[in-house]
């Protein structure tokens, strides 16, 4: 009888204190205030929101095609038949003593990854124009789920890839792991220029011409149709600055064991990788308060 | 417990004019905004440097709190400020000076539908959807079935919205918002849509969910919902608050202010909604059957509407100008528009023209009428909306059924033609 009353009393406190403990929280709304900090905790709040999103640009992006998912492979692979054709066989440019064609392959699927998650990076805001004017979220979320929904091609046109070493005979080594730091560097270098971009593009819709052009700039500077064994020594110090040099290199080492083999010097391209997603993270959050009022 | 839920202090908002033509604009007009400021500093157009930056304050100093289970009614005409403080209390923008504290979770029923996508099936856009609200995948998952339900399209769950009616696209999406249990529920003018069945379900949602403890902030033009949902409402004119009570005094304050019953309202500069520059409207009239004036009618006699307007350029097609009778408790009496004669249906030219109806004598019942006039392409763009611009009093001076005395049932008071036939 006594214990019953005790604990009774006990449950009382408890969910008094639960209440005490627990207030609704409170959000503060003021005028922006300079540069903010990025509020790492509240995107991964919104972490299923993220997946969502993903999931909803896989479900919908080859809706009403006639080829459905198989865009994701006919891209990159007819674009390295033209590359075969044209560069390796007209042109004659060399390829490390590789088949063009998966020399060139090899380096195309982690350049789509790259160019086309830039372009949906730079569309996201303004694609999503009515729900940014609509409802409050971290705003991160969209240049985000926009570059990281270009895996969804990536795995496809990967697994070709894969079809393609078995048909020239090569077989992977050990070395494959690498392709993880490697693709780590690709999407930061996505994620960062796409986040400037994707700020920038509210205000200035002369982004969405200027990605297109400068996708297409980008690609001539990265040893993608050419061995970076072409280029001077000097040269290659310059290569250094483009963090998609070192990838694209880095995935013919790791897969056909020739390309720039992974040392010190990749410090550069990954530290550069990483001022892109940083600052570009800070332009956007900082830009982000006015993006309603002028989307 | 009446814990604050709202609090705002002195919040204040400043847009810049035109700031849909900055979104738009290109790298050259920016670069270029300087120099075209510079010279209107030289010309001696602009005095300070605010006075520079086209702006103008959509909210200016507005202070109030709410409390926890209140349900507060937001009055005011267009542009009042209405849409810009739900805006900037759920967080979609920020304050240009003040600040405002909301306590627990935010939801909105600004826009409803917002995320939707036609490919996808109605399912996947509750999760979607769900989730741009703020809603985790176990909570969505443990809430769908009494969404579907609440929104009534059990058997179309699985078909893609495209296929969707604009009225189960709506009553979705409400459902969703509806489900979202948030502390806070903000709700602007979502009884626009639907049919009456459902938006009697809304407002019924919604008086459930600040019984449950939750708090309300309900923009809308329809009185007769505020007054009988909110026990408070602020009135915001001009981006002031200009008064904060009882729902009751707030609401007869507001419509004998707003609605006035001279029987005319006019804009020597002509008015009509923001970016618009194909129409404006210069004045709303009544006339009475003798062709003056007023506002305050006999009901047995007919009377004249009129609408006084420019178009400055040539519009193809789907023009036209309306009006929607309201009774005073909030009841739409009829619609009606000058392509209801079928001569003016087509294309229109550029200049200023008045367009005039004739309401009937003994057809309303006595009592406070409110006009909403308006011109707009039909289905493609509304042009200008005057809501509640004037309010007709139409005075019993005899008519139907006076003779006998009695009350009448219904919002009209028709003369029909009776006839009495002996069959034997």
């Amino acid at each position: 009888m006594l214990k019953g009353a005790a604990e009774a009393e006990e449950t009382v406190a408890k969910s008094d204190s639960a209440a005490r403990l627990e207030p609704l929280p409170l959000t503060v709304i003021a005028p922006p205030s300079g540069w903010t900090n990025l509020d790492l905790r509240e995107l991964w709040r919104y972490r299923e929101l993220l997946f969502f999103l993903i999931w909803r640009d896989a479900k919908v992006r080859y809706k009403q095609t006639v080829f459905g998912a198989s865009w994701a492979i006919i891209r990159p692979f007819v674009t390295m038949v033209v590359f075969s054709v044209f560069f390796g066989g007209l042109l004659n440019v060399p390829s490390d003593d590789i088949p063009y064609p998966i020399f060139s392959y090899t380096a195309l699927v982690p350049w789509s990854l790259f160019s086309s998650g830039l372009g949906r990076c730079a569309e996201s805001l303004v694609s999503h124009a009515n729900i940014l004017t609509k409802v409050y979220f971290p705003r991160l979320v969209l240049p985000i789920a926009a570059g990281l929904s270009g895996l969804l091609d990536f795995a496809p046109s990967f697994i070709i890839l894969l079809g393609m070493m078995v048909v020239y005979g090569m077989t992977p080594t050990i070395n494959v792991v690498w392709l993880l730091p490697f693709m780590l560097t690709t999407l930061m270098t996505m994620l960062g220029v796409g986040f400037w971009l994707a700020a920038l593009n509210v205000q200035f819709r002369d982004v969405s011409f200027v990605v297109a052009f400068l996708a297409q700039v980008w690609l001539y500077a990265t040893p993608v149709i050419y061995p970076i064994s072409l280029v001077s020594d000097a040269g290659k110090a310059l290569y250094l600055l483009n963090p998609m040099a070192s990838v694209i290199e880095g995935f013919r080492w790791a897969l056909l064991g020739k390309g720039m083999a992974p040392s010190l010097e990749l410090l550069v391209p990954n530290a550069i990788a990483l001022v892109l997603l940083v600052t570009g993270a800070l332009y956007f959050r900082r830009m982000e308060n006015y993006f309603a009022d002028v989307v | 417990m009446s814990e604050t839920s709202i609090r705002v202090e002195n919040l204040s908002k400043r847009y810049q004019i035109g700031a849909q033509r900055i979104g738009r604009a290109t790298l050259r007009e920016t670069m270029s905004a300087p120099f075209r400021r510079a010279r209107r500093l030289l010309r001696g157009q602009a005095r300070s440097a605010a006075d520079l930056l086209e702006t103008f304050w959509a909210l200016s100093d507005i202070s109030f709190e709410v409390n926890q289970g209140e349900i507060l009614g937001v009055v005011g005409a267009n542009g009042a400020g209405k849409s810009t403080l739900l805006k900037i209390l759920s967080r979609i923008t920020l304050p240009t000076q003040g600040r405002a504290e909301t306590r627990g979770r935010v939801g909105s029923l600004l826009e409803v539908g917002t995320g939707f996508h036609p490919q996808l099936t109605g399912r996947e856009n509750v999760y979607f959807n769900g989730s741009i609200l703020g809603m985790n995948r176990a909570e969505i998952a443990r809430k769908f079935d009494e969404i579907v339900a609440f929104a009534g399209i059990e058997q179309f769950i699985d078909t893609p919205v495209k296929f969707y009616s604009s009225g189960m696209h709506v009553r979705l999406a409400f459902a969703v918002a509806a489900h979202l249990e948030p502390n806070i529920l903000l709700v602007d003018e979502v009884l626009a849509v639907g049919d009456a069945t459902f938006q009697q379900k809304c407002l019924g949602k919604m008086g459930e969910v600040s019984s449950e403890g939750r708090t309300v902030l309900y923009v809308s033009h329809n009185m007769a919902s505020i007054s009988r949902l909110c026990t408070r409402a602020l009135w915001l004119d001009h981006g002031r608050l200009q008064l904060d009570g009882p729902a009751e005094d707030v609401l007869s304050e507001y419509l004998s202010n707003n609605a006035v019953n001279t029987g005319a309202r006019e804009w020597p500069n002509g008015v009509a909604e923001s970016g618009v520059d194909e129409l404006k409207i210069y004045a709303v009239r009544i006339r009475n059957s003798d062709g003056a004036v007023s506002g305050v009618l006999d009901v047995r006699r007919p009377f004249f509407i009129e609408i006084e307007y420019r178009l400055f350029k040539h519009i193809p097609r789907n023009f036209r100008v309306g009006v929607v009778l309201t009774s005073s408790d909030g009841i739409d009496l009829f619609d009606s528009y000058d392509v209801d004669n079928e001569a003016l249906v087509g294309p229109r030219e550029p200049g200023r023209y008045v367009s005039r109806c004739e309401v009937p004598g003994n057809l309303l019942k006595p009592g406070r009428v409110v006009l909403t006039a308006f011109g707009g392409m039909w289905q493609i763009r509304q042009l200008a909306m005057l809501r509640n611009v004037l309010t007709l009093d139409i005075e019993d001076l005899g008519g139907v059924g006076t003779h006998f005395g009695g009350k009448r049932v219904g919002v009209i008071r028709p003369e029909l033609e009776w006839q009495m036939e002996r069959l034997a």
